[in-house]
């Protein structure tokens, strides 16, 4: 790809803190909004805490919490990602050419997650309106104790999807190998479909809305009832 | 019935005692456990059954009115840029939105401030009324995550990364759908009148090696200027907090069962976890032994009272303390002066602890606005103030007394115990005696 007009940084030489000092003390306002980092090098918290409309292309793998707490900026990492990519982003992109670990957009509040590949276990773990779109599969416990959001997996979910979940929405293409405590699943309606296909098309997927099934809370559990205890 | 026979008066059983028949009916009626709030209320051995030794012969006393007695602390001196620098070594320990009032935070925040002590938050985010009216405000980042956000991160001068509470090692939290205002609901993201249950792990690390790597990513978002404070409940104090200074802590947090919380179940409250003087010493043991006491700050909590609880917890090795339950007290929960509805309640004025139902006649742990507004916050952080005041003044006078010119610089050789058992939690001999148990045979 082409890496005109980015201004490059490499990691090698500038360290995290270097990578991360220089990010997150662009204006809001700057018209420097293009950056590619070079060398990651599998490091952790990586352009972590950015607060500006950058556009952010890591080349490489990185390690755990790469883009965590994001607002406004797009960070795409050509490569994989190592555990809670995305963590609490507020809004903007986060997008994974490859894999990603354990607790993806983990309690993730707005913007949009993609990953191309799989990702393990726990992806959207807590999540509070963030969107994740997951090209392959998720592992297991995916949406634990969900929130608010969406999570759409275009290939299986491992066992216990949306564990104790509350009101996000999760649409599976492939098999879902167990739902979680007091998750179902439920009708898929036309806001559905239309909702769905708005997330396939941003994360530019080519599936199709009406082949994924929907799940989400069967609100059993919302208040403790000695009847429901077993359900846990 | 044979009036001269000689009867036997009727003998109530010690293990099925009244408290645990009234349980065991309770449970049978309502198949719930029993939740309340606060910390452990059975007897254990605690700071008062320490004393202080005093000056005599081989130690000279400070003049109680005119020689200094220093009581600030410097807390996040290990890796922060910017550390926090108290007046008293009291801290306000975290206390949620939600489970608490408004009024209540912002009192909080107020009579901290003035005494130039810091307010921590809680599971539920950080509000404008705490923030703007706490000077140093801790800000607790929980497994819940409820209302975390970069902007109050870097609002906050501290960073408190809770992995557990005294109240309940190794439990969540919950937060009943009575008390899920409008407010509280949409700052934690979720629906109105729902029970709200707070994860016990977090949901991107799991142990100390991960635990390092968040950390990281905390300080890389603050720009390495917080200090980062690991909170844990009474388990394991030893390897607990050898494994925070592992994972980079610039202060750790220990919190004995006496410590309070906003709402868990009694079995967890009354047996789980170690009593907070069971904690010190092996936490202080910790530090010293890699080289890190007094260069990693340690704060306990649970159950401090007054000034002696303060100077002993000093002298064991801490180098400030937290009050939770102590600091709602004196904003005015548990007032005798709201008996009759305490009493309406069920309960009594001292023993009311069904913070989790949003009824509390004081208006403090309520959201409802009529009970909010009987806590007038600048009173009742006036009355805070005042308390940090007599405490901060208690702790002086008995480290003058023990000849100490800082109140860190009293120490265990300064302390007795008067049981067994608090000698050898401890590690101070028997009043009376050389021994301490564990440490030299009697």
């Amino acid at each position: 790809m082409s890496t005109q007009g980015l201004s490059e940084l490499d990691l090698q030489k500038a360290g995290v803190r270097g990578i991360n000092q220089t990010l997150q003390g662009l204006a809001k306002n700057t018209n420097q909004r293009h950056w590619l980092v070079r060398n990651p090098m599998g490091q952790h918290a990586i352009a972590v805490g950015l607060d500006a409309p950058l556009h952010v292309e890591v080349h490489g793998h990185v390690g755990f919490y790469c883009g965590g707490m994001n607002k406004e900026s797009e960070i795409i990492i050509h490569g994989h990602a190592g555990v809670g990519v995305a963590e609490n982003m507020m809004s903007g992109l986060v997008w994974v050419k490859g894999n990603a670990s354990e607790s993806a957009g983990a309690t993730g509040n707005g913007g949009l997650l993609v990953i191309d590949g799989d990702a393990s276990s726990r992806c959207g773990i807590s999540m509070k309106g963030i969107d994740i779109v997951v090209g392959g599969s998720v592992g297991h416990m995916s949406a634990f104790m969900a929130q608010r959001g969406n999570l759409v997996v275009c290939g299986d979910a491992g066992e216990a999807l949306g564990d104790s979940i509350y009101e996000a929405r999760l649409y599976v293409k492939g098999k879902a190998h167990g739902l979680g405590a007091d998750c179902i699943e439920k009708e898929m309606r036309a806001e559905h479909l239309e909702d769905l296909a708005k997330l396939l098309e941003r994360a530019k997927r080519k599936e199709r809305p009406q082949d994924f099934r929907r799940y989400g809370s069967a609100r059993k559990l919302y208040n403790f009832d000695v009847d429901h205890a077993d359900a846990y | 019935m044979d009036s001269n026979i000689p009867h036997t008066l009727p003998r109530k059983s010690a293990t099925f005692d009244d408290y645990t028949l009234s349980e065991i009916r309770r449970a049978a009626q309502t198949g719930i456990y029993d939740i309340r709030g606060a910390g452990a209320k059975r007897k254990l051995p605690h700071f008062d059954d320490l004393l202080f030794l005093g000056a005599s012969m081989s130690r000279y006393p400070l003049e109680g009115y005119r020689e200094k007695c220093g009581t600030n602390v410097v807390l996040g001196t290990r890796f922060a840029k910017k550390p926090i620098e108290l007046k008293i070594p009291i801290t306000i320990a975290g206390m949620s939105f939600g489970s608490l009032s408004a009024n209540a935070k912002e009192a909080l925040g107020r009579g901290a401030s003035a005494a130039g002590t810091s307010t921590t938050t809680g599971d539920g985010g950080m509000t404008p009324e705490e923030r703007g009216q706490s000077k140093h405000l801790v800000y607790q980042y929980l497994p819940s995550r409820y209302g975390m956000n970069p902007d109050d991160l870097r609002k906050a001068d501290a960073i408190e990364v809770v992995i557990g509470q005294g109240a309940k090692p190794g439990g969540g939290g919950m937060l009943l759908g009575q008390k899920i205002s409008d407010r509280v609901a949409a700052m934690r993201c979720l629906p109105k009148g729902i029970d709200q249950r707070s994860a016990c792990r977090h949901p991107d690390w799991t142990g100390p090696d991960d635990l390092e790597i968040k950390i990281q990513e905390l300080r890389e978002i603050t720009n390495w200027e917080k200090p980062i404070y690991i909170k844990v409940g009474g388990a394991r104090p030893y390897y607990d907090v050898a494994l925070a200074v592992k994972a980079g802590a610039d202060v750790v947090v220990v919190d004995g069962m006496q410590g309070g919380t906003a709402a868990t179940q009694e079995v967890f409250i009354e047996h789980v976890g170690q009593p907070t003087l069971a904690c010190i010493r092996p936490a202080v043991k910790a530090l010293q032994e890699l080289g890190m006491h007094r260069k990693v700050q340690l704060i306990v909590s649970g159950g401090i009272r007054n000034g002696a609880d303060v100077a002993k917890a000093l002298a064991l090795g801490a180098d400030a303390v937290a009050i939770g339950t102590a600091a709602l007290v004196a904003l005015g929960d548990n007032d005798p002066a709201y008996e009759e509805e305490y009493r309406a309640l069920g309960t009594t004025a001292g023993a009311y602890d069904d913070w989790h139902e949003g009824k509390d006649p004081a208006g403090i742990t309520t959201q409802d606005p009529a009970l909010m507004q009987r806590l007038d916050p600048v009173k009742a952080g006036r009355r805070l103030y005042n308390y940090l005041k007599v405490m901060t003044l208690e702790a002086q006078t008995i480290a003058r007394a023990n000849g100490k010119s800082h109140v860190h610089n009293l120490e265990p050789e300064d302390l007795v115990a008067l049981t067994i058992e608090a000698a050898a939690m401890a590690q101070v001999p028997l009043a009376g005696t050389s021994w301490i148990p564990g440490k030299q045979p009697f």
